[in-house]
């Protein structure tokens, strides 16, 4: 398969005068379509390596290639609007927008695009909501429905420009146990209707064993890679 | 762009509060300046009004020591024809003479006008207080001033002793106010044929007088530039209002400078407000922008959002501003009266000024936000991510 995510000998170190080195050689890379769960200790820096991938953050040395392509080479728009089209986020925390709806919400990323939104469009959000069983509430301000609602909307928006890559960072850290299965249930079958690539960091051993791999990272360092 | 003008209208709309404090902001400077600007420019119009408004702004006299000018139809002809900007062209015989009735005697500007023509300069028919206007030979128009002095009555004969001694009976038809003293006391107004005849200068004038209209007021010294080149005579000498008056100019001028000056500091509080309170909205959607930076949007977008903030926030604040403006203009004009009724100062609404003043606040809204907008793109998401 192909590889759309290659880290090589990846350093990551935080501050000038006292030094915090996060990440040390990290080499990693990702096939297209896999289902990847990456697990750790909070503070192990797998948050870091995420927001590496996700072009948030910059390696202080090493190259990460997308596609074959050095992120290095590329200007400020071209990493927004790479990230606009082919990276979805999920975050721990939901990160919605709170002055718009759940369905606005949905379809921003769409809107940073494209700046317009077509009728096709809205009809699609609507189907991704029903999809993660919102489209009771797609019109609530996005402060006005509970956390596993949000969190199944930043999931939503995620997926609406059909990236071909979702990270996630704990997307059910604070869901419960119930909801939490449905969320992966969920992740799980885009991933295989899609094939989108899923990265997701999580702590929770059930859902890690359910990945088609499971990277674990200590002290900065990959300590286990396995695959099944 | 249009993604810019919408996060932004949202971001204004979820803390209206907050808008609609800013909004206000705006638009009480806003007012100040246009409530300023009118009162200034309105002071400067009733001054210039009554100071100027009622006597010759450029003047033609003789420059030869005879003080007469000949063939002066052609001239007025002439003049007339020059500027859109000349209102009216008025020709005088003015000559001092002796006034002596009932055996009083007093120096008097006799003034020979054409009167239909005089009346567009010194509006004399709206100040004949009583009587009426000389239409005939011998006939003369006195001041309020005279009349009460000597007990003048309408009819009475007056004897007018020209410099060479040459007597003249004239009847008194009327009685004018020209609400200066100066005025009302020593001219005596006339025809310009009785002038003539009793002052021996059939033929001749001593001056021809020009008023412009209100818009060239200011520009009575190009006016004069212009007239003095197309009739081309060395022999004519020509004055304008702003020569004889330069206290009065140096006067409006610090008056303008001062205005200027006062709207000028109104406008960067103005400003300076925008600018911190915008300030503090990108610290507060610090958060939403880091978002919008993760899923992908551009630096300049981010930057629109706040411009944007600042332009409609500018546009609303100039709006009210313009009606606030105008409604305190109003009331001052309504409720601050002198005891006869009339504005103690009439304020000069002049819609051109008012647009720009409107048009200045939202520019300098937009300016304003430029700051908070340049601190937004350089925002930086994973600040926000890895913060929360």
């Amino acid at each position: 398969m192909n590889k759309i995510l290659e880290l090589n000998n990846v350093n990551k170190i935080y501050g000038t005068e006292i030094k915090n080195q996060v990440l040390y050689d990290i080499n990693l890379s990702f096939e297209e379509g896999s289902f990847n769960s990456i697990i750790g200790q909070s503070g192990s820096g797998k948050s870091t390596l995420l927001n590496i991938i996700g072009t948030l953050d910059k390696a202080t040395s090493g190259d990460v290639l997308i596609e074959g392509k050095d992120i290095k080479c590329m200007s400020a728009n071209q990493l927004a609007d790479y990230r606009n089209r082919t990276i979805g986020f999920v975050f721990q925390f939901h990160y919605l927008l709170p002055e718009f709806t759940v369905l606005e919400n949905v379809l921003m990323p769409y809107r940073i695009q494209n700046g317009k939104v077509t009728r096709d469009m809205i009809r699609k959000a609507e189907e991704t909501l029903k999809l993660v069983g919102l489209d009771k509430v797609k019109d609530n301000l996005a402060t006005k429905i509970s956390g596993g609602q949000q969190q199944r909307t930043a999931i939503a928006r995620a997926l609406i420009n059909n990236p071909k890559m979702i990270l996630a960072d704990e997307p059910t850290g604070n869901l419960d146990s119930d909801s939490t299965e449905t969320i992966y249930d969920l992740l799980r079958n885009i991933n295989e209707e899609y094939k989108t690539t899923f990265i997701i960091i999580t702590h929770d051993k059930r859902i890690a064993e359910k990945a088609d791999r499971i990277v674990e990272i200590k002290d900065g360092r990959i300590n286990l890679d396995l695959r099944k | 762009m249009i993604l810019g003008l919408r996060i932004a209208i949202r971001f204004l709309k979820s803390n209206k509060g907050q808008t609609l404090l800013i909004v206000l902001g705006i638009a009480i400077g806003v007012s100040v300046q246009i409530f300023i600007g009118s009162l200034i420019q309105g002071l400067q119009k009733g001054l210039v009004e009554k100071t100027i408004g009622n006597s010759s702004q450029i003047t033609i006299t003789s420059g030869k020591d005879e003080n007469k000018i000949k063939d002066y139809e052609q001239l007025v002809e002439k003049v007339n024809s020059i500027d859109v900007n000349i209102s009216a062209v008025s020709v005088s015989s003015d000559n001092a003479a002796f006034l002596e009735y009932n055996g009083n005697s007093q120096s008097l500007l006799v003034r020979g006008f054409k009167i239909d023509q005089a009346d567009d300069i010194y509006d004399i028919y709206d100040r004949i207080t009583e009587g009426s206007y000389p239409q005939n030979e011998n006939e003369i128009l006195l001041g309020i001033d005279l009349k009460e002095n000597y007990d003048l009555n309408i009819n009475d004969k007056v004897v007018i002793t020209t410099t060479k001694q040459k007597m003249t009976e004239c009847k008194v038809v009327g009685f004018f106010d020209f609400k200066v003293s100066s005025i009302n006391s020593n001219w005596g107004i006339t025809t310009l044929e009785t002038a003539q005849k009793i002052f021996e200068a059939e033929g001749s004038i001593t001056s021809i007088e020009i008023q412009v209209t209100d818009a060239a007021v200011f520009t009575t010294d190009d006016i004069a530039t212009v007239i003095k080149d197309s009739i081309n005579r060395q022999d004519l000498k020509i004055v304008h209002w702003k020569e004889q008056n330069e206290s009065l100019l140096s006067g409006l001028q610090g008056q303008s400078i001062s205005s200027y000056m006062i709207q000028v500091f109104v406008m960067i509080s103005v400003i300076l407000g925008i600018a911190s309170v915008l300030a503090i909205t990108v610290i507060q959607k610090s958060k939403q922008i880091g978002i919008l930076k993760a899923m992908g949007i551009r630096n300049s977008s981010t930057r629109y959002i706040f411009l944007f903030e600042g332009f409609i926030l500018g546009l609303f604040g100039a709006i009210l501003g313009i009606l606030f403006g105008l409604g305190l203009s109003l009331a001052f004009t309504k409720f601050a009266l002198n005891p006869d009724g009339t504005p103690v100062i009439n304020l000069y609404i002049n819609y051109s000024f008012i647009l720009l003043s409107g048009i200045i606040a939202i520019i300098a809204s937009v300016l304003a936000a430029l700051i908070p907008a340049v601190r937004s793109s350089r925002l930086n998401p994973i600040d926000i991510i890895r913060n929360n």
